[in-house]
Parts: C-alpha cells; structure tokens; sequence
C-alpha cells in the first residue's frame, strides 16, 4: 500500500513539474510536439529511474556507511552526467531523427534539476531501495504525463487565437500554471 | 589525513568506474558517420531556406554525400557552394545558370486603375483573397508579401508601388514565388533580358481599361518572332528566350503598352 501511495504521490500529486517546479526547461522546451515531447518523457523517465537506482547504491553502500553523506550532490551529478551520456549515445544510436528533435535539450537533461531532486528527495525522505525504484519511476511517469498534456494543449494552441504579446513563452507560462493549479487539486487524495 | 584522503579516494573511484562504464558502451554505440556530411554542411549557407528541396541545410548535405542530390543543387549558395561541395566529394560540380526572381507587372500607380480603395489587413494574401483594389485582377497587389518573404534582402518596394528585385542579392530560393498570391514572380535565368511583364488573361479592351502597361493579345511580338512567343490566353508568353533573335528585339519592343520588351534599368534595383 505505501508503494502504490508513493508512486500515486509521484506521478499526481507531488509531481515534478507541477508540484516542485523542477524541469521546466525541457517541459517548455520539447513541448510543442507531441511526438518529441513524449520522446522526451521516456529519456527523463529512463534516466530517473536508473539515477534512483544508482543514487540509492552509492548513498546507501557508500557515503552513509563512510559518512561521507556531504558527498551526496557530487556525486549524484557524477550519476546523472554518466547516465545522461549513455543516453544520449543510446538514441543517437537508434533514432538519429528523435536524436536531431531532441536537440540541446537531450544533454540538457544532465543539468534539469529534477533529476538531481528525484535523488535527493529521495535520500531526504530515506526511501529503501524498492521504494526508491517506484518513487524514480513514478517521477518519472508524472514528468511524461505533465509534457504530454502540455504538448497536447500547445498543439491546440497554435490553431487558437493567442493575443500577440502573449504569443510563445508567454501563454506556454500561463498553461502551465493553470495546469499546476488542476493538479494541485489531487491533494486531497492522499491524508 | 583520512578525512581528506577517503572521500578523494571515493570519489576518484567512483569517476573511474563511471568511465570505465561510458568508455565500454561509446565502444558499443558508437555511430559510424560519413565526415563528408560535416564538411558539406560546413559550406553551405547554413540558410536553411529549403530551396533546394530538402528539409535543411543538413538534409541537403547528407543528400550530396549519399548520391541523390547534384552538388549544384543548392542555389542560395551558387557556383562557389557547388564547386566548393564538389571538391569535397570529388566529382564534377556541373554547370550552374544563376537564375534570379523577375516581376511579371508593370501595373504601376500611374498606369493601373484602381476600382477601389481597400482598406483590410495589409498583405497582398488579404487583399487577394477580397479582388484587390486594381482593375486588372491578374496584376501586382503592391502590399509587399513577396519583399517580406525575402530572407535575403534582395526586395524592395519601388516607389511605382511594385516590388523590385536587386538581382546581385537574389539567391532563386523561390520563396518570394511562393509567397505572391497571383503569380506575378518568376525565376528566370539571369541572362534572360527579354520578358513579359503582364500576367492579365483578360481580353484586350478589358484589359487595356485597366491598365495601361497590360498585354492586350495584339499579337505584334508573336509576328516579330514566332519561333519563340505565344499567345495563350490573351496573354503573350515567351517560350523560349534563348530562340529570340536579338536582331528582333526591335520588333517586338514596339509592343504598343510596353508589356514585352527588354529588362529596364529600373527593373532591376
């Protein structure tokens, strides 16, 4: 039951985007297709779960026995760095066209705060190790859900009739706001 | 000392194996690519306009490499792209006609009737859309869709109310014969100095009421040179430039509204 409760919690209610305002530059970045967008999902989801995994090793094998906790946000970059390269050659390697629309902001990923918060939230909450896997996927699902939706309404968007000083970013922020205000409506699933 | 020398020491290790770790799966993933493809796109314009057909600059690139594109395809970038691409590849650049976009109307503020005034959105595509505000519904709507669609600053508007074309700036990318709603823009060989600046299919009387500068179908061109002009549509149409006679061109430039006859100065900004 705390597993479901964890992963519920993950993908609604204290999603990353919506709730901690983590990731926002690829969520406005690749959000324009829904194609790349949900591309996009499942890299972050991929490397987030994997983060999960191997920051919960080296917290819990390495730095806490050693009490190098200190050491945990260098070397949880070192993780992500790591795993976002092998992504990157991964996608290269199979869909050079995902590769070419993912674009700056594949790399970016190493440096998208959400994941470095996925582990340390992690770590802060001490999670064991299964939950720490659903939390990493669950993030993970909730981040692909939150791009996809924005990428559904921005797709819509460009047919609608958007007031020229609010074309672009500027009505990408006010969506994603009012989206953040609906998902902090599953709040109360959870007491 | 142990302070310092265990989370060097961790951390050092850590490094390590995550090297070691992309070391092994670069090994593994590494994609073969053809570096022909980084040196083309080095050299062309980096425009990304699609005028060669192609997606992009890059797309265009790895066309050339793999064979199923001509190194002088692209014709933003012209014979030095092309003889610069196909050093890189090797082979033979093949001939390129600079080609340059022409306006096929002299339906100047002086010479063309207005029916109206209109007073909607100013681009030619509006104003197409309700007839314009000329008589002669075939003729230039002088809103400049075609001078904005430029990537290359080779258009402006003239003072006549007609666009103008520098010919040196003008790279053939098409995009300013897309962007014309009635057509009036044509790429055209540069060395092309013969044309017909009329697109009116209306009858000669109708024709001639609203504009002075519009063909009329009289048919005088296509006596001068028969071998080369048409009419089709009360519209005389060159076929072939290269079959006028210059000796002719006399001849046909005694077209009575100017609607054939030699590029004029004024023609080419």
């Amino acid at each position: 039951m705390e597993l479901v409760a964890i992963f519920i919690s993950a993908v609604l209610i204290q999603n990353f985007v919506l709730y901690y305002f983590l990731g926002i530059c690829p969520f406005l970045g690749v959000s324009k297709k829904i194609d790349s967008a949900f591309s996009m999902g499942l890299a972050v989801t991929f490397v987030m779960s994997i983060t999960a995994v191997v920051s919960w090793l080296i917290n819990n094998l390495i730095l806490i026995p050693y009490g190098l906790d200190y050491l945990q946000i260098v070397s949880f970059i070192l993780v992500i760095a790591s795993l976002v390269q092998l992504v990157e050659m991964f996608i290269r390697k199979i869909s050079p066209p995902l590769y070419q629309a993912l674009g700056i902001y594949l790399p970016l990923i190493t440096t998208n705060c959400a994941i470095m918060g996925l582990a340390l939230i992690a770590a802060l909450n001490e999670y064991s190790f299964v939950e720490t896997v659903v939390f990493g996927f669950g993030s993970g699902i909730g981040f692909t859900l939150a791009i996809i939706l924005m990428a559904g309404i921005r797709e819509q968007l460009d047919l609608a009739d958007v007031p020229e000083p609010l074309k672009g970013a500027g009505i990408a922020l006010i969506v994603a706001g009012i989206m953040a205000l609906a998902f902090n409506g599953f709040i109360g699933m959870l007491t | 000392m142990t302070d310092v020398l265990i989370p060097v020491i961790t951390m050092t290790a850590l490094g390590f194996l995550f090297s070691v770790g992309l070391v092994f799966a670069y090994k593994k993933l590494k994609v073969e690519e053809d570096p022909k493809i980084e040196k083309v796109s080095e050299m062309l314009p980096q425009a990304n306009c699609g005028a060669c057909g192609f997606s992009g600059c890059r797309a265009f690139a790895e066309a050339v490499v793999k064979g199923s594109a001509e190194p002088n395809g692209c014709p933003v970038g012209g014979e030095e792209v092309a003889q610069n691409v196909a050093d890189i590849l090797g082979v033979h650049a093949g001939e390129i006609i600079k080609r340059v976009a022409r306006v096929h109307c002299r339906g100047t503020h002086s010479a063309a009737i207005n029916r109206g005034f209109y007073l909607g959105i100013s681009t030619c595509y509006a104003s197409h859309l309700v007839g314009g505000n000329k008589q002669c519904s075939f003729g230039c709507l002088g809103f400049g869709d075609c001078v904005r669609a430029c990537l290359f600053d080779a258009m402006h508007m003239g003072e006549e109310g007609l666009p103008i074309v520098r010919g040196e700036k003008c790279t053939a990318c098409g995009k300013c014969v897309d962007a014309c709603p009635r057509n009036i823009l044509e790429l055209h060989p540069l060395t092309q100095n013969i044309l017909v600046y009329c697109r009116s299919e209306d009858r000669g009387p109708l024709a001639r009421k609203g504009c002075k500068n519009s063909c009329i179908a009289c048919g005088i061109c296509v006596r001068a040179c028969p071998e080369a002009i048409v009419l089709e549509k009360n519209l005389a149409i060159i076929t072939d430039y290269k079959k006028i006679d210059p000796e002719k061109i006399p001849e046909i430039e005694k077209c009575p509204t100017d609607a054939i006859g030699r590029l004029r100065k004024d023609d080419d900004g």
